[in-house]
């Protein structure tokens, strides 16, 4: 699993990406109350606002993490938004997509980087 | 940003794992462990503690009731000669224009009245009755903190620390003494339920809290929790829902003026904007605050602009408090429409991130209030 600064983690399932926010960014945003997701289909640029998070303090957004499609969204998060509290590491994925330039994954954290860089 | 100010609870708030954000020049506890749902559902369900020291307590005293009663009357639209003792009213101050300068609560307790304002208006609160009531002592109780007690299971607590609060009702105010520490409590508060709020000396404050979080039905309660569970009573936060430019007739607040201040009234008039509050009561108003029900999954938050129609059309209104309502189990809203649209189930639409999102006028409250009158 790969992290970015963005507080997303990234899981490689054939050849595409997975999209989730992590622990601690649930835990951050509290009580999360309502999701909004992209259509399947849409062609997204690194740092686009893909998913409006909204908890029972504020909006959110999740930002494209890399240029490619969206290719799958779990809908399952639009009638039950708490799953992203409940495991956001796990169940709670967003949006699978593709990846257009594998050379934007380069930069991103693994696990270690990641808990050093929310410590 | 200067320092923030403590409450006498702060570091109780600590202590129980509270993140503490900055409010109205306090560093105050949003939640707790529990977290914001929870804060909220359990204050519903059992009862919440609520640290609101922050705001402010006054007392007036003067050579007689009627003098104090008389002079706090030049200042609000309410009747508080009538009131009796041990008795509480909610009021607000007006301004000449017929604005609300801050809402507040008053409670007599013998010849004095003791008046509770907002935090962030405090400061000129406390200028304003100094400069303006004639006659009378202005005396702020610095010494004081201020501690709710909110939820169906508040009345059980209280009367198990002292069996005088079982008789109180809905806006009494009594001396009672709870596990030896003396107390100024009012059955009331900002939740829609029933609940007390309870005004302590500062050094035993911490003494107090601890008793009422031992009690098995007690646990402590954020701001956040304060947030959602006043918006679903449909209670008006000042500086959101009401400010110095909204009158009280628009803020669906006539409710709190009563006959003796308005025309006709044995005392009426003689209070700031009195001509322009008597003639909204008696021909309406252009806007009124009215509940906003979104009809999706989204919240719709202050600022949002609501619209009558789906595409086109005219702005008629705007969100000025909403968020997710945890009792509700989803979005609620209040804010100001156009009297025109204001009547319940007008369907109306709120713009959200560039869409227009279906909402319905609804009545307030969202919940229904479970005072013991």
């Amino acid at each position: 699993m790969k992290f970015t600064e963005e507080h997303e983690w990234l899981r490689e399932e054939d050849g595409e990406m997975v999209v989730g926010i992590t622990i601690h960014a649930a835990e951050q945003m509290g009580d999360v109350v309502f999701v909004e997701l992209p259509d399947v289909g849409t062609m997204v640029s690194r740092d686009d606002e893909v998913v409006v998070i909204e908890s029972v303090k504020a909006a959110s957004d999740i930002l494209a993490p890399v240029d490619g499609e969206i290719t799958e969204v779990n809908e399952a998060l639009t009638d039950n938004p708490a799953m992203v509290n409940d495991d956001p590491q796990g169940e709670a994925w967003f949006f699978r997509m593709t990846v257009s330039d594998p050379s934007q994954m380069d930069e991103f954290m693994d696990e270690a980087g990641y808990k050093k860089f929310i410590s | 940003m200067g320092d923030l100010a403590r409450t006498p609870l702060h570091a109780l708030h600590v202590e129980l794992g509270a993140k503490m954000v900055p409010f109205a020049g306090y560093d105050m506890p949003v939640q707790y462990p529990m977290g914001v749902m929870g804060e909220h559902q359990h204050t519903r369900r059992a009862a919440g503690l609520f640290d609101v020291s922050h705001m402010g307590q006054v007392v007036l005293s003067g050579a007689s009731w009627e003098a104090v009663a008389l002079a706090f009357e030049a200042l609000v639209p309410m009747d508080v000669l009538g009131l009796g003792d041990g008795r509480q009213r909610y009021g607000f101050f007006t301004n000449d224009a017929g604005g609300i300068e801050d809402d507040l609560m008053f409670a007599r307790r013998g010849d004095d009245l003791l008046v509770v304002v907002n935090a962030a208006c405090k400061t000129a609160d406390i200028a304003h009755m100094q400069a303006h009531l004639e006659g009378v002592s202005v005396e702020v109780l610095e010494d004081r903190a201020l501690i709710a007690l909110q939820g169906p299971a508040a009345g059980a607590v209280m009367a198990g620390l002292d069996a005088r609060a079982e008789g109180m009702r809905f806006m009494d105010v009594a001396d009672l003494a709870l596990g030896g520490i003396a107390v100024w409590a009012s059955r009331s508060g900002y939740t829609g339920e029933d609940g007390f709020e309870i005004s302590v000396a500062a050094d035993q404050a911490e003494a107090l809290a601890r008793l009422l979080l031992a009690q098995d039905a007690v646990m402590p309660i954020g701001l956040g929790a304060r947030d959602s569970l006043r918006l679903e009573a449909g209670l008006c936060l000042y500086g959101n829902d009401i400010d110095s430019g909204t009158d009280p007739v628009s803020a669906g607040l006539p409710w709190a003026i009563q006959k003796a201040r308005r025309a006709g009234g044995a005392r009426a008039r003689g209070f700031p904007g009195a001509e322009v509050v008597l003639e909204r009561l008696a021909s309406g108003s252009a806007t009124l605050r009215v509940g906003i029900l979104p009809e999706g999954r989204a919240p719709m938050r202050g600022g949002v602009e609501i619209f009558d129609a789906a595409e086109g059309g005219v702005q008629v209104g705007q969100v000025t408090s909403g968020g997710f309502g945890p009792t509700v189990g989803g979005p609620v809203a209040m804010g100001y429409v156009q009297s025109a649209h204001a009547q319940p189930e007008t369907p109306l639409w709120g713009e959200v991130r560039g869409r227009r999102l279906p909402v319905r006028i609804a009545e307030l409250p969202f919940v229904a209030a479970n005072f013991k009158r």
